[in-house]
């Protein structure tokens, strides 16, 4: 699925590297631990959360996740959005709740991949 | 990478700086992306390097870490003098965690730093005293096979 269209259907605002948007996600991973994100390994993956914090993004950048959803209309702090634009990471906001996040990209047929490495 | 390649690396990891926490993991990726090594190894070695640097900094007042990777393997050090693991066995288990309420609402101590760490290196060997600090080493190789043994 298209970063364009993950935008799209959770009705998100972009928050930086819009440049990126036509790149393409594979998998899904939603969790506010960051540690369960660690587990889970997948190419090219989305991560939804509701952790606005710069760990989001260094472990985002440790797996390799192209783009972070931050549900709830939670906005990153600047020093989260300036690190995402240094790696790259496309950051949007939606006011969806993570249940409705996730129900919706399911539906749209984004998977969530294997959770071992 | 040719038989002699080697390269060592040393970092100072900051205690109780979660901002900055991740630092140096995020120095050994790029490095290893730059000897251009399988994205599966490079994400294993960020990986178990990112969550010990996390425990560095959540338990132990930071530390140092050491790196040294060869063309067999990626070896990893991390050596605190930090309070020590009073019993690992119960440290190992998946969920197990003592970091505080404060941590876990940053997104850490969920219990799985050293079970991910675990699953992900070839190799992993913790020693520690309590009051005197810890050290974990992990090794992670790199040979053609060994992309496969954790799919």
């Amino acid at each position: 699925m298209k970063i364009s269209k993950i935008a799209e259907v959770l009705r998100a605002d972009v928050l930086c590297c819009e440049e990126n948007l036509e790149a393409e996600v594979a998998s899904a991973c939603a969790a506010d631990m960051m540690s369960d994100v660690l587990a889970f390994v997948k190419d090219h993956a989305v991560l939804i959360t509701g952790l606005c914090n710069p760990q989001v993004i260094r472990t985002a950048e440790m797996m390799d996740i192209v783009c972070v959803v931050y549900v709830r209309g939670k906005v990153p702090d600047a020093m989260s959005i300036e690190l995402a634009k240094s790696k790259n990471i496309v950051l949007m906001t939606s006011k969806y709740r993570m249940y409705q996040a996730c129900g919706i990209l399911y539906g749209e047929g984004l998977r969530g991949g294997e959770s071992r490495i | 990478m040719s038989e002699q390649t080697r390269i060592s690396l040393e970092f100072d990891v900051e205690g109780d700086n979660f901002v900055s926490a991740g630092k140096a993991s995020e120095a050994v990726k790029g490095n290893l992306k730059m000897l251009g090594l399988p994205p599966t190894i490079i994400r294993r070695a960020a990986i178990v390097m990112y969550e010990g640097e996390i425990n560095m900094v959540i338990h132990a007042k930071g530390g140092k870490a050491y790196v040294d990777i060869t063309d067999k393997d990626i070896s990893i050090t991390l050596k605190d003098e930090g309070p020590g693991i009073e019993n690992i066995e119960l440290a190992m288990q998946e969920g197990y965690s003592t970091a505080p309420d404060a941590i876990r609402a940053l997104g850490f101590g969920a219990g799985m730093g050293l079970p991910n760490m675990k699953k992900y290196s070839d190799n992993m060997e913790i020693e520690s005293e309590v009051g005197k600090g810890t050290t974990v080493r992990m090794k992670i190789n790199i040979q053609p096979d060994s992309e496969g043994q954790q799919q």
